[in-house]
């Protein structure tokens, strides 16, 4: 090892040359590119500077179109600047873009790359962002590693201010951005060598001064457009040449050596791979294999693809190549090929090399995994006399059968160590194993690699980590197959996926377990047992969470198993491993103080203590085995498609397994039983007041609210609970409290929230949690039962009510957020009051991951097949994609509106009750339902051309809503342009803030909806400044309905709100505070917490009701008592205030006095507010005059 | 009047110490107490417990849901400069305060490991402290665990401490020992430099519209002196450390009773906080005049004066008040 190594991952890898040469920075967070602005914000924060000593301004814009304009400004103005960016984002720079291009300015943009959304959206890496980019005019160059990504990075900055063309840098998503690696840093000497002072000075003199004023940006007629287009084509030419220049000088000054296409092969290579990213590694490793085994063929490495240098690929193309392979990470419909492909032929072409035979193929599409294998499947197409010219590979394609078929097998060298951990996203798995990385690629001579793949759920999620130890650099950018150590940190994952599938033969298998290693085994399944045996692993186990237990460390395991880890891999020797360990520790945690740190140590010390070998018995002697992905029952696409999925399968489904436009069926969260929860809530009937509270708060809908006829409960299992229902509105009847105990992720919310509690045992209320084990079984049976009992006819129901809200079944039910998600209750409870006939227009953020996230969804159908439709459009234009729908519903509505007054006299009397229908509440809904099929049984009789026009429209005589669904990150943020527009139109459409004061799901930067003294990523200091007021601004249009609600503030006032917003026939916005795991809080007590909001002022409730006014009342209502609580009571327990007050008491100081002045001006303006009438009154005047 | 007093081997200008309260915590407020006389402050309690469940609660905010999806990896959370977990705010005050005033400060600490007692006793030390004050407080709940065995506990954490640092020593418990007068001797022989009698905590109430418990403190009176009171007298004389009286020390008149019973330092909290820092110089005067107006000397000639060993009465001090008020009720039939 020399001293230059570092251990990081592909983000911050760009991001320290980044900011170490700019001097503003402009940022947005989009996944995976979030971590490289993370970082640059960070770095400022504690005032690292760049390499000229100043320290670079990092700005928090609200958008990417925004980070592109400041960026474009900074440039005009002089100034070194970048900007971080992926997918949609970069999508949202290409107009500024095409202008920093056409100015011919220096820049840099890091790009992640990332999938396009199109059939749907997805967070992983391909090169459909950036093939999107290949027109503006930036320079565009390719990081194929972690190592690259800083290299490249580097030469991207030097080489924009020599050929004043910009540069977009990207790197593969996820795969090197977010894969840690052992890699050779940079110092500054090298980037100041990199960076030539003179050229600095030439962009500031070009920059906009008042001292030598100049004019850009002009309007341009025919005359002159076209000829100062081509005026910059000089410096597109210089870029190549330029380029080359900096490698050599970089090579000159690192030993490491680039080209603008790398040729990596045999000399006389007969067939060549083209390709770009880190699909490059594989496909290395492929090429050595093929030689190795005789065949003649090599791989070119594209690093810089725009401008395309023909002259020089076809330099790095071996002679004797005849047929050429491109593979493109992208696809573009209708082209006669992918991009590449296509700048492949034309070069071949142009520099008379057509004989050259050349095929193209997708692959890769969202971080696909690409294997060696794959690539020695496309070359030996290349090799067939009759080549598929466009093949896809890496799946399976029985529609178009583009697919190669890939038949080898893949072996790694003995030498390296491939381990692979399965843990939960809570339990620190990946934390420690990063750790490991870093261990022990500072401590040892070895390479070392960490790869890890998320599940989709944010509840007990599982986290697989892959891990590569080897003597040599790691080229293998694919997932571990043959693993020599697998470990498996949480037991329950036995028996619901196969862990043993990835070992190899003789492999060390360690186990996290409650039995110890006389006991383990005949607990184990039976496939597990098998596989053991068979593989012949060296199988142990530890007790990691009683040892993090005894520790101090609650359920944190990572220390634990990765001590056990280095004790068993021996990569390291014993003694130096824990030292290491240790030292890691301290270097993680020792900003934290002293305890912190003995807890830690405390934990490696026992570990070892702790683990023990296990005797393996020479026969299975468990007969359970996997369980079923989704039970046998469910419907036919559940149980083809969906349940691959599940089970973690979904690669081996062909292309005719999917729906071809991204539709797919709702309803499906029913059949994926995850029981995660360690403790769930059980009901104590004989206290219970049935309020229905517990139900209303449920995050997951695993509490549930039914009224039944007594006679209904004759088949019902012995431990099913029943109770008298108290309420006069359904005399006679029985109450049931039943828990999905499946589904429940165990937080607790429910039994916060119960207001019922034994006289005797004040503790004990009538919802209790109690661990799963003794209830499970019991309670199983019981949910099942529960479901089978019929549902309350809804016009029978006080909809607009906490109970009867609560006795209408959700659909909207076991998403996949956050334990206690302070956001699904406000959805399910859309789902409850309206979801039978809603749209909802979802922006992309925590609740479209929930949402809509494969494999299953919660959005649910009721009996009649009738439930939320949804979709989700972008980010940033939510507001206008629910208008959209609106319009469209409007115009149906119309249109029927319009062929059934035509068709009035064949109908008779029905289509004047429909035409005339009151729907405004469930029984004249339910009327109109009754008469439209009707109307469909008359139309069907008629033989009129308007009767045909009619039926496919008829649905929308019925009205329907639409609910326009996202978080601040949109409404405050991003989308707020479109927002805007949306309530100035004042069309009838919903829209639910869901209001967590941050961007949730990229990992929590601050928004504008982020209050003032808050911590957040982009905010590390403290937000400075005051959360905007988005409720007051929708008010200003005097005819939005605007409430702003805290469910655990008040519940009432929620369900009177999206009973208000839903009749209100115009622009209705309802904001919802939403607690968040980034609020750092105790999740099961978040309903607590919006109280304290509430009586602090800190989140007033009210109602703001035109139609109120329009009545000559005022319009606004204040739902909070004058507060009673200071912000400062309020703040002290959230850890987003308190890590503040902790790391700068003054600072924390100081913004919470401007906090409380916040409220209590707020509270001042709102007291006055409740007064003002808005309509001019003119009576006085007149009498006056 | 000369008022000054020898506690814990410090020269003291006269025997009001502030103790441990809100008004001891900032710099102004302890610049405050001296100017008005305070003759020593002790600072407020640095709890072993409070700064580790800290500690790890900011531990556990910088992992939480690190790892909770593919989105949100490395915590939500930034990196803090600091987390000022620990002792390090503990410290930082204690210096400044020990900059900021010619009094002695005196720092106080209650541990929650035997470790702990320790290791910030000698770091409270290290910080400048002119003599440190161990808040032992416990309730003993558990209910196979008996006395001997908690008041060995005691014992051996003060001879730890004692062992630990070198500067004077102070141990505050409370009353609840089936032999106080015995536990106090076994103290000092520990290694206290001076016994401060007794300590209030933070005790449970129960609030009827909730019906839950809230913990909570509530200001002293003057007729919570007399425990105080007694034990003073009884003590006086009879161990070799130095006696402070804390709890129910309001007016001059209290700290006279003190003096006389046979305490070294008298301590105000409650008083201060109702009255402010001035208080303590309304009270100076006061016992001055007293003295005065009887041809005292200096306050050391009083004090002990009416101790169980020198006072006409000494069964008085240990009768319970039915006694005393059944034979007063006797004597006058």
């Amino acid at each position: 090892m020399t001293s230059a190594h570092i251990v990081v991952d592909g983000n911050e890898a760009a991001a320290r040359v980044a900011h170490a040469l700019s001097e503003v920075i402009a940022i947005y967070p989009i996944t995976p590119a979030s971590a490289m602005g993370e970082l640059a914000d960070a770095w400022s924060q504690r005032n690292e500077p760049n390499i000229w000593g100043t320290v670079p301004e990092v700005v928090a814009m609200q958008s990417e179109a925004g980070a592109a304009g400041a960026l474009h400004g900074s440039l005009q103005a002089g100034a070194l600047t970048t900007t971080f960016t992926a997918s949609q984002g970069l999508l949202l720079m290409l107009p500024n873009m095409y202008k920093i291009a056409g100015e011919l300015t220096p820049a840099v943009i890091h790009v992640a790359a990332r999938t396009i959304a199109t059939h749907a959206l997805s967070i992983f890496g391909d090169h459909s962002d950036v093939m999107g980019a290949r027109q503006t005019g930036f320079a565009m160059l390719s990081s194929a590693s972690v190592q690259e990504a800083q290299d490249l990075a580097l030469i991207a900055h030097s080489v924009t201010l020599k050929t004043r063309v910009p540069f977009l840098h990207f790197f593969d998503g996820f795969r090197t951005s977010h894969e840690v690696m052992k890699i050779e840093g940079l110092d500054p000497a090298t980037l100041h060598a990199m960076v030539d002072d003179h050229l600095i000075s030439d962009h500031r003199t070009r920059a906009l001064s008042p001292n030598q004023p100049s004019l850009r940006g002009t309007a341009q007629n025919p005359d002159v457009f076209f000829q100062a287009r081509e005026a910059a084509n000089p410096f597109y030419s210089a870029v190549a040449p330029a380029v080359i220049e900096a490698f050599e000088a970089f090579g000159a000054l690192t030993g490491r050596h680039y080209r603008l296409f790398d040729y990596h092969g045999a000399p006389d290579a007969d067939r060549v791979l083209i390709l770009m990213g880190s699909g490059s590694g594989a496909a290395t490793e492929a090429v050595d294999e093929l030689n190795r085994r005789g065949e003649k063929v090599g791989v070119i490495t594209v690093h810089l693809y725009r401008p395309f240098s023909a002259d020089h690929l076809l330099e790095a193309l071996p002679d004797s190549a005849t047929k050429v392979v491109v593979l493109d990470r992208t696809k573009e419909p209708g082209a006669v090929g992918e991009p590449l492909y296509q700048d492949v032929v034309a070069a071949l072409h142009e520099t008379g090399r057509s004989e050259v035979s050349v095929i193209g193929g997708r692959y890769g599409l969202s971080g696909k995994e690409f294997t060696p294998p794959m690539v020695m499947a496309t070359l030996a197409e290349a090799a067939n006399g009759d080549p598929q010219r466009h093949f896809t590979v890496g799946i399976t394609d029985d529609v178009s059968g583009l697919s190669l078929s890939v038949d080898e097998e893949w072996a790694e060298p003995d030498d390296v160590v491939q381990a692979v951990f399965y843990g939960l996203g809570s339990d620190g798995t990946v934390g420690a194993n990063k750790n490991s990385v870093k261990i022990i690629g500072t401590h040892t001579d070895r390479y070392a690699q960490g790869h890890f793949v998320y599940d989709s759920k944010k509840s007990g999620a599982m986290t697989v980590s892959h891990l590569r130890f080897s003597p040599r650099p790691i080229t293998s950018t694919y997932l571990i197959e043959n693993a020599n150590f697998v470990a498996c940190h949480q037991f329950g994952f036995l028996e619901k996926l196969d862990v043993l599938d990835i070992a190899a033969p003789g492999a060390t298998f360690l186990l996290n377990s409650h039995y110890d290693a006389d006991t383990v085994w005949e607990h184990l399944p039976g496939h597990v047992q098998q596989a053991i045996i068979e593989k012949e692993l060296d199988f142990y186990v530890v007790d990691g969470h009683r040892v993090a237990r005894e520790a101090e460390l609650g359920g944190r395991i990572n220390t634990v198993l990765q001590t056990c880890f280095f004790a068993l891999s021996e990569i390291v020797p014993k003694e130096e491993a824990i030292a290491a360990i240790k030292d890691s520790i301290k270097t993680a945690y020792g900003k934290l103080g002293e305890v912190v740190l003995q807890r830690n140590y405390q934990a490696v010390d026992a570990a070892l203590a702790g683990m023990a070998k296990v005797e393996v018995p020479a026969t299975v002697t468990s007969s359970t085995g996997l369980a079923a992905a989704v039970p046998e029952h469910a419907p036919e696409f559940v149980t083809r498609v969906t349940g691959m999925i599940i089970a973690g399968q979904g690669d081996l489904l062909p292309v005719s397994a999917l729906p071809v436009d991204g539709t797919f069926p709702t309803d499906t969260a029913q059949w994926e039983k995850r029981s995660i929860a360690e403790e769930i809530p059980i009901w104590d009937p004989s206290i219970c007041i049935d309020c229905g509270r517990c139900a209303l708060v449920c995050p997951h809908a695993a509490i549930r609210m039914k009224v039944y006829d007594p006679a209904e409960l004759g088949n019902a299992p012995d431990t099913f609970q029943t109770k008298e229902w108290s309420g006069k509105d359904f005399p006679g009847k029985q109450m049931t409290i039943q828990v999905a105990p499946q589904d429940c992720t165990g937080c607790g919310v429910c039994v916060d929230v119960c207001p019922a509690h034994s006289k005797e045992v004040v503790k004990h209320k009538s919802i209790n949690m109690a661990p799963e084990g003794e209830h499970m079984a019991a309670e199983k049976e019981n949910f099942d039962f529960f479901l089978e009992l019929p549902e309350l006819d809804r016009t029978e129901v006080k909809v607009d009510s906490i109970k009867g809200s609560q006795l209408l079944e959700p659909l909207f039910e076991f998403s996949g957020a956050c334990s206690g998600c302070g956001e699904t209750p406000y959805l399910k409870l859309l789902s409850q009051m309206y979801g039978d006939r809603i749209l909802i227009a979802n922006a992309t953020g925590c609740s479209s991951i929930y949402g809509a996230n494969l494999p299953t969804t919660p959005w649910a159908q009721d009996a009649e097949g009738r439930g939320p439709a949804w979709s989700n459009s972008l980010f940033e234009d939510n507001a206008e994609f629910g208008l959209g729908m609106r319009l469209a519903l409007d115009g149906h509505t119309r249109t029927a509106r319009q062929l059934l007054t035509e068709l009035a006299p064949h109908v008779g009397d029905l289509a004047a009750e429909i035409l005339d229908a009151d729907q405004s509440d469930e029984s004249g809904l339910q009327k109109q339902r009754d008469r439209i099929e009707q109307l469909t049984t008359v139309l069907a009789s008629l033989d009129e051309p308007g009767a045909r026009q009619l039926e496919p429209v008829v649905d929308y005589l019925v009205d329907m809503g639409v609910w326009i669904v996202g978080g601040d990150g949109w409404a405050y943020d991003i989308g707020f342009g479109g927002l805007d527009h949306v309530m100035a139109l004042g069309r009838n459409v919903n829209i639910l803030v869901l209001d967590t004061e941050v961007y949730s799901n990229t990992g929590g930067q601050a928004s504008k909806a982020t209050p003032r003294a808050a911590v957040a990523k982009f905010a590390s200091g403290g937000k400075a400044t005051g959360k905007k007021d988005l409720g007051m601004i929708a008010q200003s249009y005097g005819n939005v309905y605007v409430a702003q609600i805290a469910m655990g503030a008040n519940m009432n006032q929620v369900v009177k709100a999206f009973a208000e917003a839903e009749a209100h026939q115009g622009t209705s916005l309802i904001i919802a505070f939403s607690p968040c795991i980034a609020h750092g809080i105790d999740m099961g007590t978040m309903m607590t917490h919006q109280k304290a909001a509430a009586e602090s002022g800190y989140w007033p409730l009210y109602r703001y009701d035109p139609s109120a006014e329009a009545q000559g009342k005022p319009g606004l209502r204040l739902d909070s008592r004058e507060p009673t609580i200071s912000f400062k009571e309020f703040a002290a327990k959230e850890g987003r205030f308190a890590m503040l007050a902790r790391a700068n008491p003054e600072h924390a100081d100081e913004l919470a006095k401007q906090a409380q002045a916040d409220i209590d001006n707020r509270w001042q303006l709102y007291e006055q507010m409740v007064n003002v009438h808005r309509t001019a009154v003119f009576e006085d005047l007149e009498e006056g005059e | 009047m000369n008022l000054t007093t020898r506690y814990l081997g410090l020269e003291l200008a006269n025997p009001i110490i502030a103790s441990s309260s809100p008004l001891t915590r900032t710099v102004e407020s302890l610049q405050q107490l001296e100017a008005a006389g305070a003759a020593a402050v002790v600072l407020p309690s640095l709890f072993e417990e409070q700064i580790e469940h800290e500690a790890m609660a900011a531990h556990e905010a910088m992992i939480y849901g690190s790892e909770i999806s593919a989105e949100s990896v490395g915590g939500y959370f930034p990196q803090m400069d600091a987390y000022n977990t620990g002792a390090t705010d503990y410290l930082d005050k204690l210096r400044a305060a020990r900059q900021a005033l010619t009094i002695p400060v005196i720092a106080s600490l209650n541990g929650d490991s035997a470790g702990g007692w320790t290791l910030y006793a000698r770091i409270i030390e290290d910080a400048g402290a002119d003599a440190l004050e161990l808040n032992i407080y416990r309730v003993a709940g558990e209910i196979d665990y008996p006395g001997a065995h908690i008041e060995e506990d005691y014992l051996r954490l003060v001879t730890r401490v004692r062992e630990a640092v070198s500067i004077p020593l102070a141990v505050k418990v409370g009353p609840y020992f089936s032999s106080m007068a015995n536990m106090a001797k076994k103290l000092v022989d520990a290694g206290a430099d001076g016994l401060v009698l007794f300590n209030r905590f933070y005790q449970p109430d129960i609030l009827l519209d909730t019906l839950t418990v809230e913990p909570n403190v509530v200001l002293s009176t003057s007729s919570e002196l007399r425990l105080v009171l007694r034990w003073m007298a009884i003590l006086h004389g009879r161990i070799d450390a130095s006696l402070g009286a804390t709890t129910g020390v309001h007016t001059a008149e209290d700290v006279l009773k003190l003096v006389l019973a046979g305490a070294d330092t008298t301590m105000m909290a409650s008083a201060l906080l109702k009255n402010g820092p001035g208080h303590i110089s309304v009270v100076l005067e006061g016992v001055g005049n007293w003295l005065d107006e009887r041809g005292y000397e200096s306050l050391d000639q009083a004090r002990g004066s009416l101790s169980q060993q020198s006072s006409p009465n000494p069964s008085a001090f240990e009768r319970s008040n039915y006694m005393h008020a059944l034979i007063d009720y006797s004597s006058k039939h």
